[in-house]
Protein backbone atom coordinates (compact mmCIF):
# COMPACT_ATOMS: atom_id res chain seq x y z
CA UNK A 1 0.00 0.00 0.00
CA UNK A 2 1.50 3.24 -1.14
CA UNK A 3 2.40 5.76 2.09
CA UNK A 4 -0.01 8.45 0.69
CA UNK A 5 -2.52 5.78 1.08
CA UNK A 6 -2.31 5.80 4.96
CA UNK A 7 -5.14 7.89 6.50
CA UNK A 8 -3.92 10.71 8.04
CA UNK A 9 -4.54 10.54 12.15
CA UNK A 10 -7.46 12.23 13.48
CA UNK A 11 -6.61 15.64 14.80
CA UNK A 12 -7.72 15.67 18.72
CA UNK A 13 -9.57 18.12 19.42
CA UNK A 14 -8.23 19.79 22.68
CA UNK A 15 -10.27 22.54 22.89
CA UNK A 16 -14.01 20.92 22.52
CA UNK A 17 -12.57 17.60 24.88
CA UNK A 18 -12.24 20.60 27.40
CA UNK A 19 -14.88 22.54 27.33
CA UNK A 20 -17.26 19.78 27.61
CA UNK A 21 -14.99 18.66 30.29
CA UNK A 22 -15.25 21.96 32.20
CA UNK A 23 -18.86 22.44 31.51
CA UNK A 24 -19.96 18.56 32.58
CA UNK A 25 -17.85 19.28 35.78
CA UNK A 26 -19.35 22.18 35.99
CA UNK A 27 -23.35 21.40 35.79
CA UNK A 28 -22.57 18.53 38.62
CA UNK A 29 -20.26 20.37 41.05
CA UNK A 30 -22.55 24.30 40.95
CA UNK A 31 -25.68 22.54 42.10
CA UNK A 32 -23.86 19.58 44.36
CA UNK A 33 -22.13 23.15 46.26
CA UNK A 34 -25.80 25.21 46.39
CA UNK A 35 -27.86 22.51 47.35
CA UNK A 36 -25.31 20.72 49.95
CA UNK A 37 -23.29 23.49 51.43
CA UNK A 38 -24.48 26.78 50.67
CA UNK A 39 -27.54 26.25 53.49
CA UNK A 40 -24.75 26.10 55.67
CA UNK A 41 -22.58 28.80 54.80
CA UNK A 42 -21.72 31.46 57.41
CA UNK A 43 -23.14 33.34 59.05
CA UNK A 44 -26.20 31.49 58.81
CA UNK A 45 -29.91 32.78 58.24
CA UNK A 46 -30.85 33.84 62.11
CA UNK A 47 -31.53 37.45 60.42
CA UNK A 48 -32.16 38.81 57.28
CA UNK A 49 -28.62 40.57 57.00
CA UNK A 50 -27.17 37.10 57.62
CA UNK A 51 -29.07 35.78 55.10
CA UNK A 52 -27.98 38.19 52.62
CA UNK A 53 -24.53 37.80 53.58
CA UNK A 54 -24.98 34.14 53.27
CA UNK A 55 -26.31 34.60 49.79
CA UNK A 56 -23.43 36.61 48.77
CA UNK A 57 -21.06 34.26 49.62
CA UNK A 58 -22.71 31.34 47.30
CA UNK A 59 -23.05 33.33 44.61
CA UNK A 60 -19.48 34.04 44.66
CA UNK A 61 -19.05 30.31 45.13
CA UNK A 62 -21.30 29.43 42.12
CA UNK A 63 -18.97 31.77 40.17
CA UNK A 64 -15.50 30.81 41.34
CA UNK A 65 -16.07 27.43 41.37
CA UNK A 66 -16.52 26.92 37.43
CA UNK A 67 -13.28 29.17 37.31
CA UNK A 68 -11.63 27.27 39.69
CA UNK A 69 -12.94 23.87 37.48
CA UNK A 70 -11.49 25.63 34.48
CA UNK A 71 -7.55 25.93 35.79
CA UNK A 72 -7.35 23.33 37.21
CA UNK A 73 -8.99 20.63 34.17
CA UNK A 74 -6.81 22.28 31.87
CA UNK A 75 -3.86 21.78 34.40
CA UNK A 76 -4.79 17.98 34.43
CA UNK A 77 -5.50 18.18 30.55
CA UNK A 78 -2.07 19.21 30.42
CA UNK A 79 -0.05 17.31 32.62
CA UNK A 80 -2.03 13.88 31.21
CA UNK A 81 -2.00 14.81 27.10
CA UNK A 82 0.73 17.26 26.78
CA UNK A 83 3.55 15.91 28.43
CA UNK A 84 6.93 14.99 26.24
CA UNK A 85 6.20 11.10 26.94
CA UNK A 86 2.84 11.14 25.21
CA UNK A 87 4.13 13.12 22.08
CA UNK A 88 3.99 16.69 23.43
CA UNK A 89 4.64 19.69 21.14
CA UNK A 90 8.03 20.72 21.19
CA UNK A 91 8.31 24.49 22.71
CA UNK A 92 7.33 26.75 20.12
CA UNK A 93 9.76 29.63 19.58
CA UNK A 94 9.67 32.42 16.69
CA UNK A 95 6.35 33.89 14.99
CA UNK A 96 4.64 30.95 16.43
CA UNK A 97 4.68 31.88 20.29
CA UNK A 98 3.52 35.10 19.91
CA UNK A 99 0.18 33.85 20.86
CA UNK A 100 -3.39 32.22 19.78
CA UNK A 101 -5.93 35.65 19.17
CA UNK A 102 -8.59 33.73 19.57
CA UNK A 103 -7.60 32.02 23.08
CA UNK A 104 -6.31 36.03 24.24
CA UNK A 105 -10.09 37.67 23.73
CA UNK A 106 -11.43 34.47 25.11
CA UNK A 107 -9.31 34.92 28.21
CA UNK A 108 -9.75 38.72 28.32
CA UNK A 109 -13.52 38.85 27.46
CA UNK A 110 -13.99 35.95 29.94
CA UNK A 111 -12.31 37.63 32.66
CA UNK A 112 -14.13 41.09 32.21
CA UNK A 113 -17.45 39.65 32.18
CA UNK A 114 -16.69 37.35 35.40
CA UNK A 115 -14.98 40.65 37.54
CA UNK A 116 -18.23 42.91 35.89
CA UNK A 117 -20.49 41.11 37.07
CA UNK A 118 -19.10 40.51 40.49
CA UNK A 119 -19.08 44.30 40.70
CA UNK A 120 -22.21 44.85 39.40
CA UNK A 121 -23.76 42.32 41.53
CA UNK A 122 -22.14 43.54 44.59
CA UNK A 123 -23.01 47.14 44.46
CA UNK A 124 -26.69 46.28 43.93
CA UNK A 125 -26.41 44.33 46.66
CA UNK A 126 -25.06 47.51 49.07
CA UNK A 127 -27.73 49.77 47.50
CA UNK A 128 -31.06 47.25 47.63
CA UNK A 129 -32.72 46.85 51.15
CA UNK A 130 -31.78 44.66 53.06
CA UNK A 131 -28.52 43.74 51.52
CA UNK A 132 -25.03 43.15 53.45
CA UNK A 133 -23.36 45.89 54.51
CA UNK A 134 -25.79 48.25 53.10
CA UNK A 135 -27.75 49.79 56.06
CA UNK A 136 -24.39 50.69 58.02
CA UNK A 137 -22.61 53.51 58.43
CA UNK A 138 -23.69 57.02 60.03
CA UNK A 139 -26.26 57.75 56.97
CA UNK A 140 -27.55 54.50 56.21
CA UNK A 141 -28.15 54.17 51.82
CA UNK A 142 -31.49 52.24 53.11
CA UNK A 143 -33.49 52.13 55.69
CA UNK A 144 -36.30 49.47 56.55
CA UNK A 145 -39.92 49.33 55.34
CA UNK A 146 -41.08 48.10 58.72
CA UNK A 147 -42.66 51.18 60.69
CA UNK A 148 -41.80 49.31 64.15
CA UNK A 149 -37.92 49.47 64.49
CA UNK A 150 -36.79 48.40 67.98
CA UNK A 151 -33.75 51.23 68.38
CA UNK A 152 -30.83 49.43 70.37
CA UNK A 153 -27.76 51.24 70.86
CA UNK A 154 -24.61 49.47 71.47
CA UNK A 155 -22.18 51.26 73.39
CA UNK A 156 -18.63 50.09 73.37
CA UNK A 157 -15.29 50.91 75.89
CA UNK A 158 -12.19 49.33 76.59
CA UNK A 159 -13.14 46.51 76.78
CA UNK A 160 -16.77 45.94 76.88
CA UNK A 161 -19.95 46.25 75.51
CA UNK A 162 -22.87 47.65 76.57
CA UNK A 163 -26.68 47.91 75.51
CA UNK A 164 -29.14 50.92 75.92
CA UNK A 165 -32.74 50.21 75.30
CA UNK A 166 -34.25 53.89 74.20
CA UNK A 167 -37.44 52.92 74.11
CA UNK A 168 -37.80 50.65 77.41
CA UNK A 169 -36.58 54.29 79.39
CA UNK A 170 -33.40 54.18 78.28
CA UNK A 171 -31.58 51.24 80.75
CA UNK A 172 -28.38 50.03 80.07
CA UNK A 173 -27.22 46.82 80.74
CA UNK A 174 -24.21 44.40 79.96
CA UNK A 175 -26.88 41.67 78.36
CA UNK A 176 -28.03 42.38 74.59
CA UNK A 177 -31.44 40.59 74.34
CA UNK A 178 -33.48 41.14 70.83
CA UNK A 179 -36.66 40.03 70.33
CA UNK A 180 -37.55 37.13 67.02
CA UNK A 181 -39.59 38.55 63.32
CA UNK A 182 -38.60 41.91 64.34
CA UNK A 183 -36.51 44.53 62.49
CA UNK A 184 -33.66 45.90 64.94
CA UNK A 185 -31.67 49.39 64.23
CA UNK A 186 -28.23 49.13 65.91
CA UNK A 187 -26.90 52.58 66.89
CA UNK A 188 -23.20 52.02 67.50
CA UNK A 189 -21.23 54.47 69.52
CA UNK A 190 -17.56 54.12 71.58
CA UNK A 191 -16.92 56.03 74.78
CA UNK A 192 -13.07 55.89 73.78
CA UNK A 193 -11.49 54.33 70.69
CA UNK A 194 -12.35 52.44 68.01
CA UNK A 195 -13.91 49.50 68.64
CA UNK A 196 -16.46 47.06 65.86
CA UNK A 197 -19.58 45.64 66.89
CA UNK A 198 -19.72 41.93 65.13
CA UNK A 199 -23.15 39.78 66.12
CA UNK A 200 -21.71 36.92 64.19
CA UNK A 201 -25.36 35.15 63.49
CA UNK A 202 -26.81 38.31 62.92
CA UNK A 203 -25.07 39.09 60.22
CA UNK A 204 -24.18 42.22 60.96
CA UNK A 205 -20.59 44.37 61.78
CA UNK A 206 -20.42 47.88 62.21
CA UNK A 207 -17.42 50.13 63.12
CA UNK A 208 -17.87 52.02 67.18
CA UNK A 209 -16.39 55.21 66.47
CA UNK A 210 -16.78 57.58 69.19
CA UNK A 211 -18.87 60.71 68.88
CA UNK A 212 -20.33 59.17 65.96
CA UNK A 213 -23.40 56.74 65.61
CA UNK A 214 -22.90 54.16 63.20
CA UNK A 215 -26.58 52.73 61.74
CA UNK A 216 -27.08 48.60 61.17
CA UNK A 217 -30.15 47.09 60.41
CA UNK A 218 -31.03 43.46 60.62
CA UNK A 219 -34.78 41.61 61.17
CA UNK A 220 -34.16 38.41 63.35
CA UNK A 221 -35.88 35.45 61.36
CA UNK A 222 -35.13 32.82 64.22
CA UNK A 223 -34.44 32.51 68.06
CA UNK A 224 -30.61 31.60 69.52
CA UNK A 225 -27.44 32.80 70.26
CA UNK A 226 -25.34 35.55 69.01
CA UNK A 227 -21.68 35.73 69.27
CA UNK A 228 -20.26 39.30 69.90
CA UNK A 229 -17.13 40.36 69.59
CA UNK A 230 -15.10 43.28 69.26
CA UNK A 231 -13.27 43.62 65.45
CA UNK A 232 -11.24 46.35 65.72
CA UNK A 233 -7.88 45.91 67.72
CA UNK A 234 -8.41 48.61 70.86
CA UNK A 235 -5.99 47.17 73.58
CA UNK A 236 -4.64 44.65 75.52
CA UNK A 237 -8.12 43.21 76.19
CA UNK A 238 -9.46 43.38 72.94
CA UNK A 239 -9.48 39.48 72.66
CA UNK A 240 -11.46 39.48 75.66
CA UNK A 241 -14.26 41.96 74.62
CA UNK A 242 -16.55 39.51 73.27
CA UNK A 243 -20.19 38.66 75.19
CA UNK A 244 -23.43 36.64 74.07
CA UNK A 245 -26.36 37.88 73.41
CA UNK A 246 -29.87 35.80 72.53
CA UNK A 247 -32.74 36.51 69.73
CA UNK A 248 -36.00 35.42 71.90
CA UNK A 249 -39.92 34.98 71.54
CA UNK A 250 -41.44 38.51 71.43
CA UNK A 251 -42.94 37.62 74.94
CA UNK A 252 -39.92 36.84 76.43
CA UNK A 253 -38.40 39.77 75.12
CA UNK A 254 -41.17 42.00 76.32
CA UNK A 255 -40.93 40.37 79.73
CA UNK A 256 -37.44 40.94 80.30
CA UNK A 257 -37.18 44.46 78.99
CA UNK A 258 -40.23 45.87 81.13
CA UNK A 259 -38.61 44.20 84.41
CA UNK A 260 -35.31 45.39 83.56
CA UNK A 261 -36.73 48.38 83.20
CA UNK A 262 -37.90 48.99 86.50
CA UNK A 263 -34.92 46.70 88.22
CA UNK A 264 -32.25 49.05 87.04
CA UNK A 265 -34.63 52.11 87.17
CA UNK A 266 -32.43 53.77 89.60
CA UNK A 267 -29.08 53.33 87.47
CA UNK A 268 -30.44 54.65 84.77
CA UNK A 269 -31.24 57.82 86.75
CA UNK A 270 -27.60 58.11 86.68
CA UNK A 271 -27.08 57.17 83.01
CA UNK A 272 -26.96 61.12 81.03
CA UNK A 273 -29.64 61.87 78.68
CA UNK A 274 -29.82 59.33 76.25
CA UNK A 275 -28.31 60.38 72.88
CA UNK A 276 -27.28 58.95 69.72
CA UNK A 277 -23.68 59.30 70.19
CA UNK A 278 -21.39 60.72 73.05
CA UNK A 279 -18.39 62.87 73.32
CA UNK A 280 -16.54 61.26 75.63
CA UNK A 281 -14.06 62.58 77.80
CA UNK A 282 -10.26 62.32 77.15
CA UNK A 283 -9.38 63.04 80.76
CA UNK A 284 -9.24 59.52 81.51
CA UNK A 285 -10.97 59.33 85.10
CA UNK A 286 -11.71 63.31 84.86
CA UNK A 287 -8.20 63.88 86.68
CA UNK A 288 -7.04 66.80 84.19
CA UNK A 289 -4.99 64.68 82.45
CA UNK A 290 -5.56 66.17 79.26
CA UNK A 291 -5.44 69.57 78.35
CA UNK A 292 -9.42 70.93 77.80
CA UNK A 293 -10.48 73.20 74.76
CA UNK A 294 -7.65 71.34 72.70
CA UNK A 295 -9.18 69.74 70.14
CA UNK A 296 -10.01 67.11 69.45
CA UNK A 297 -10.12 66.81 73.27
CA UNK A 298 -13.36 68.12 75.03
CA UNK A 299 -14.25 69.98 77.92
CA UNK A 300 -17.76 68.59 77.68
CA UNK A 301 -18.46 65.94 80.15
CA UNK A 302 -21.56 64.88 77.90
CA UNK A 303 -20.95 60.71 79.35
CA UNK A 304 -19.82 61.90 82.95
CA UNK A 305 -23.32 62.39 84.04
CA UNK A 306 -22.89 66.02 86.08
CA UNK A 307 -27.03 66.72 85.84
CA UNK A 308 -28.33 63.93 87.73
CA UNK A 309 -29.93 64.45 90.87
CA UNK A 310 -27.47 64.31 93.93
CA UNK A 311 -29.65 62.29 96.18
CA UNK A 312 -28.92 59.09 95.81
CA UNK A 313 -25.49 58.36 96.45
CA UNK A 314 -24.48 55.16 97.92
CA UNK A 315 -27.70 54.62 98.53
CA UNK A 316 -28.75 50.92 98.54
CA UNK A 317 -30.87 49.57 95.55
CA UNK A 318 -33.21 46.77 94.94
CA UNK B 1 43.74 41.48 59.28
CA UNK B 2 43.75 37.64 59.06
CA UNK B 3 41.14 35.45 58.07
CA UNK B 4 41.68 33.83 61.38
CA UNK B 5 41.11 37.36 63.79
CA UNK B 6 38.26 38.19 61.20
CA UNK B 7 36.60 34.82 62.11
CA UNK B 8 37.39 35.43 65.52
CA UNK B 9 35.80 39.24 65.68
CA UNK B 10 32.40 37.76 63.62
CA UNK B 11 32.21 34.96 66.31
CA UNK B 12 32.79 37.09 69.18
CA UNK B 13 29.75 39.48 67.95
CA UNK B 14 27.70 36.97 67.08
CA UNK B 15 28.24 35.73 70.45
CA UNK B 16 27.59 38.64 72.15
CA UNK B 17 24.46 39.25 70.34
CA UNK B 18 22.72 35.82 71.35
CA UNK B 19 23.81 36.63 74.20
CA UNK B 20 22.43 39.49 74.51
CA UNK B 21 19.03 38.76 72.76
CA UNK B 22 18.82 35.86 75.58
CA UNK B 23 19.54 38.08 78.70
CA UNK B 24 17.00 40.66 77.35
CA UNK B 25 14.49 37.66 76.98
CA UNK B 26 15.14 36.53 80.42
CA UNK B 27 15.12 39.83 82.01
CA UNK B 28 11.82 40.27 79.90
CA UNK B 29 10.44 36.61 81.76
CA UNK B 30 11.51 36.93 84.79
CA UNK B 31 9.83 40.58 85.39
CA UNK B 32 6.75 39.13 84.96
CA UNK B 33 4.11 38.79 87.61
CA UNK B 34 4.33 36.02 90.06
CA UNK B 35 1.01 33.92 90.26
CA UNK B 36 -0.33 33.62 93.45
CA UNK B 37 -1.93 30.40 94.61
CA UNK B 38 -5.40 30.23 95.99
CA UNK B 39 -6.05 26.54 94.93
CA UNK B 40 -3.17 24.39 96.60
CA UNK B 41 -4.25 22.72 99.58
CA UNK B 42 -8.10 24.10 99.42
CA UNK B 43 -10.41 22.21 101.10
CA UNK B 44 -13.55 21.61 99.01
CA UNK B 45 -16.43 23.42 100.27
CA UNK B 46 -15.11 26.02 101.82
CA UNK B 47 -14.65 29.62 100.67
CA UNK B 48 -11.02 31.29 99.71
CA UNK B 49 -10.28 34.92 101.29
CA UNK B 50 -8.74 37.15 98.76
CA UNK B 51 -7.50 40.13 100.24
CA UNK B 52 -6.57 43.19 97.66
CA UNK B 53 -5.34 46.81 97.94
CA UNK B 54 -5.76 49.56 95.53
CA UNK B 55 -3.24 52.51 95.70
CA UNK B 56 -3.10 55.72 93.76
CA UNK B 57 0.97 55.29 93.31
CA UNK B 58 2.52 51.80 93.50
CA UNK B 59 5.54 54.09 94.44
CA UNK B 60 8.42 51.54 93.46
CA UNK B 61 9.05 49.52 90.41
CA UNK B 62 9.66 50.86 86.70
CA UNK B 63 6.57 53.01 87.25
CA UNK B 64 6.55 53.92 90.58
CA UNK B 65 3.61 56.39 89.78
CA UNK B 66 1.09 54.34 88.38
CA UNK B 67 -2.37 53.17 89.91
CA UNK B 68 -1.91 49.40 90.64
CA UNK B 69 -3.56 46.68 93.08
CA UNK B 70 -1.49 44.52 95.10
CA UNK B 71 -2.65 41.36 96.37
CA UNK B 72 -2.28 39.39 99.89
CA UNK B 73 -0.32 36.73 99.51
CA UNK B 74 -1.80 33.34 101.41
CA UNK B 75 1.28 33.93 103.55
CA UNK B 76 0.11 37.49 104.81
CA UNK B 77 2.17 39.52 102.69
CA UNK B 78 1.64 42.20 100.12
CA UNK B 79 2.57 41.11 96.33
CA UNK B 80 2.41 43.57 93.62
CA UNK B 81 0.45 41.29 91.15
CA UNK B 82 -3.01 40.49 89.88
CA UNK B 83 -2.37 36.68 88.78
CA UNK B 84 -4.36 34.31 91.06
CA UNK B 85 -5.05 30.73 91.27
CA UNK B 86 -8.80 29.96 92.46
CA UNK B 87 -10.05 26.70 93.30
CA UNK B 88 -13.19 25.85 90.50
CA UNK B 89 -16.86 25.97 91.90
CA UNK B 90 -16.20 28.02 95.35
CA UNK B 91 -16.69 30.82 96.63
CA UNK B 92 -14.31 33.40 96.89
CA UNK B 93 -14.70 36.09 99.40
CA UNK B 94 -12.99 39.45 98.29
CA UNK B 95 -11.72 42.20 100.41
CA UNK B 96 -10.85 45.67 98.72
CA UNK B 97 -8.94 48.31 100.79
CA UNK B 98 -9.42 50.88 98.76
CA UNK B 99 -6.45 54.11 99.06
CA UNK B 100 -7.31 55.87 96.24
CA UNK B 101 -9.29 58.92 95.08
CA UNK B 102 -12.20 58.98 93.35
CA UNK B 103 -14.30 60.59 90.41
CA UNK B 104 -17.18 60.75 88.20
CA UNK B 105 -17.44 57.83 85.88
CA UNK B 106 -17.68 58.19 82.22
CA UNK B 107 -19.85 55.19 82.03
CA UNK B 108 -21.86 55.44 85.09
CA UNK B 109 -23.49 52.05 83.99
CA UNK B 110 -20.46 50.59 86.20
CA UNK B 111 -21.23 52.37 88.96
CA UNK B 112 -23.82 49.24 89.76
CA UNK B 113 -22.52 46.36 91.22
CA UNK B 114 -23.95 42.64 89.95
CA UNK B 115 -21.96 39.31 89.30
CA UNK B 116 -22.24 39.01 92.62
CA UNK B 117 -23.75 37.37 95.76
CA UNK B 118 -27.08 39.72 96.00
CA UNK B 119 -25.94 41.49 93.51
CA UNK B 120 -24.59 44.00 96.33
CA UNK B 121 -21.30 44.65 98.32
CA UNK B 122 -20.83 45.84 101.57
CA UNK B 123 -18.67 49.87 101.61
CA UNK B 124 -17.42 50.43 105.48
CA UNK B 125 -20.61 48.06 106.35
CA UNK B 126 -23.10 49.22 104.76
CA UNK B 127 -24.68 47.42 101.85
CA UNK B 128 -24.75 49.07 98.59
CA UNK B 129 -25.70 48.16 95.03
CA UNK B 130 -25.13 51.10 93.22
CA UNK B 131 -23.03 53.77 93.47
CA UNK B 132 -23.89 57.23 92.34
CA UNK B 133 -19.97 58.73 91.05
CA UNK B 134 -21.03 62.16 91.08
CA UNK B 135 -21.34 62.58 94.34
CA UNK B 136 -19.16 62.07 97.64
CA UNK B 137 -15.33 60.50 96.47
CA UNK B 138 -16.64 59.28 93.71
CA UNK B 139 -15.77 56.09 92.09
CA UNK B 140 -12.31 55.14 92.24
CA UNK B 141 -11.40 51.64 90.15
CA UNK B 142 -13.41 48.92 89.43
CA UNK B 143 -13.21 45.16 90.28
CA UNK B 144 -14.53 43.37 86.84
CA UNK B 145 -14.42 40.07 85.60
CA UNK B 146 -16.25 40.59 82.69
CA UNK B 147 -16.63 36.63 81.45
CA UNK B 148 -18.39 36.15 84.42
CA UNK B 149 -19.85 38.90 84.81
CA UNK B 150 -18.42 40.75 87.57
CA UNK B 151 -18.57 44.35 88.54
CA UNK B 152 -17.94 46.01 91.26
CA UNK B 153 -17.23 49.44 91.59
CA UNK B 154 -14.64 50.77 94.51
CA UNK B 155 -15.90 54.06 96.50
CA UNK B 156 -13.01 56.25 96.34
CA UNK B 157 -11.22 58.21 99.58
CA UNK B 158 -11.33 62.07 99.88
CA UNK B 159 -8.15 63.06 98.43
CA UNK B 160 -7.76 65.91 101.23
CA UNK B 161 -7.65 63.20 103.75
CA UNK B 162 -4.50 64.24 106.27
CA UNK B 163 -3.58 60.79 106.17
CA UNK B 164 -3.86 59.70 102.57
CA UNK B 165 -2.17 57.09 101.52
CA UNK B 166 0.50 58.28 98.52
CA UNK B 167 2.37 55.26 97.60
CA UNK B 168 1.68 51.77 98.20
CA UNK B 169 2.30 49.45 100.30
CA UNK B 170 -0.51 51.13 102.13
CA UNK B 171 -1.92 50.27 106.05
CA UNK B 172 -5.17 50.47 107.56
CA UNK B 173 -4.17 53.68 109.57
CA UNK B 174 -4.40 55.62 106.24
CA UNK B 175 -7.41 57.05 104.84
CA UNK B 176 -9.27 53.79 103.21
CA UNK B 177 -12.65 52.31 102.49
CA UNK B 178 -13.16 48.42 102.88
CA UNK B 179 -15.19 46.88 99.77
CA UNK B 180 -16.41 43.39 100.65
CA UNK B 181 -18.36 41.17 98.49
CA UNK B 182 -18.14 37.33 97.33
CA UNK B 183 -18.49 35.32 93.75
CA UNK B 184 -18.31 31.92 92.97
CA UNK B 185 -15.96 30.43 90.70
CA UNK B 186 -17.27 28.32 87.40
CA UNK B 187 -17.07 25.05 88.35
CA UNK B 188 -15.21 24.34 84.80
CA UNK B 189 -11.55 25.81 84.71
CA UNK B 190 -9.95 28.21 82.65
CA UNK B 191 -8.20 32.11 82.41
CA UNK B 192 -10.76 35.03 82.90
CA UNK B 193 -9.00 38.04 82.32
CA UNK B 194 -9.80 41.11 85.02
CA UNK B 195 -9.61 44.80 85.05
CA UNK B 196 -10.48 48.11 86.33
CA UNK B 197 -12.89 49.76 84.19
CA UNK B 198 -12.74 53.09 85.36
CA UNK B 199 -9.70 54.83 82.85
CA UNK B 200 -7.24 55.51 85.48
CA UNK B 201 -3.98 55.37 83.05
CA UNK B 202 -2.99 59.13 84.15
CA UNK B 203 -1.21 60.78 80.98
CA UNK B 204 -2.19 57.92 78.78
CA UNK B 205 -5.00 58.58 76.05
CA UNK B 206 -8.90 58.26 77.29
CA UNK B 207 -6.73 57.08 80.23
CA UNK B 208 -7.01 53.44 79.53
CA UNK B 209 -3.16 53.52 78.93
CA UNK B 210 -0.29 52.52 80.61
CA UNK B 211 -1.11 50.54 83.88
CA UNK B 212 -4.91 49.92 82.66
CA UNK B 213 -3.15 47.82 80.27
CA UNK B 214 -0.33 46.21 82.07
CA UNK B 215 -0.78 42.91 84.29
CA UNK B 216 -0.05 43.61 87.73
CA UNK B 217 -1.73 47.19 88.02
CA UNK B 218 -4.88 47.04 86.68
CA UNK B 219 -5.71 44.24 85.33
CA UNK B 220 -4.91 40.50 85.22
CA UNK B 221 -6.09 36.58 84.98
CA UNK B 222 -8.23 34.60 87.45
CA UNK B 223 -7.41 31.27 86.50
CA UNK B 224 -9.77 28.71 87.55
CA UNK B 225 -8.13 25.36 88.03
CA UNK B 226 -9.06 22.17 89.88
Amino acid sequence: MPDDAVAAPRERRDGLRLLITWFIATAVADPLYWFLAGPHMPPGDMTSSAQGAQLDINVLFLAAIPVVLGVWIYYGYAIIFWRASRGGTDLIGGPKARGNLKIQVGWIGTTTVVVLAAFVYGTVELIVPAGAGGGEGPQPIWTPHSKTILPIQVIAQQWKFTYRYPTYGGFETDQLMIPDHTTVAFHVTSLDVIHDFWAYQLGVKADANPDSDDVAFTTTQTMGLVTVRCDELCGIWHGAMYDYGHVVSKATFQKWATSTEVKLASATKLLPPFSWSYVPDANGADGGYYPDNVVPYSNEETYGATTVSTKTALSPTS
Amino acid sequence: MGRGARLGIASSLFATAVGLIVFVSMAFLRTNPPTLDFASGHTAGKPVDLTLQTVGAIGFGPHPDWVSYLTKSPEGQWVHTTLWDLPAGTRIDVTIDEYDSGSPLRNPEIGQIYGVSGNAALVNGKKVSLINATEGNGVAHTFSIPELGVNVPLYGVDSNAKNFCNSAPCSLSEAHNVIQFSFMTPKDTGQFPWQCFVPCGAGYFYGNGGPMQTTSYMDGFVKVVD
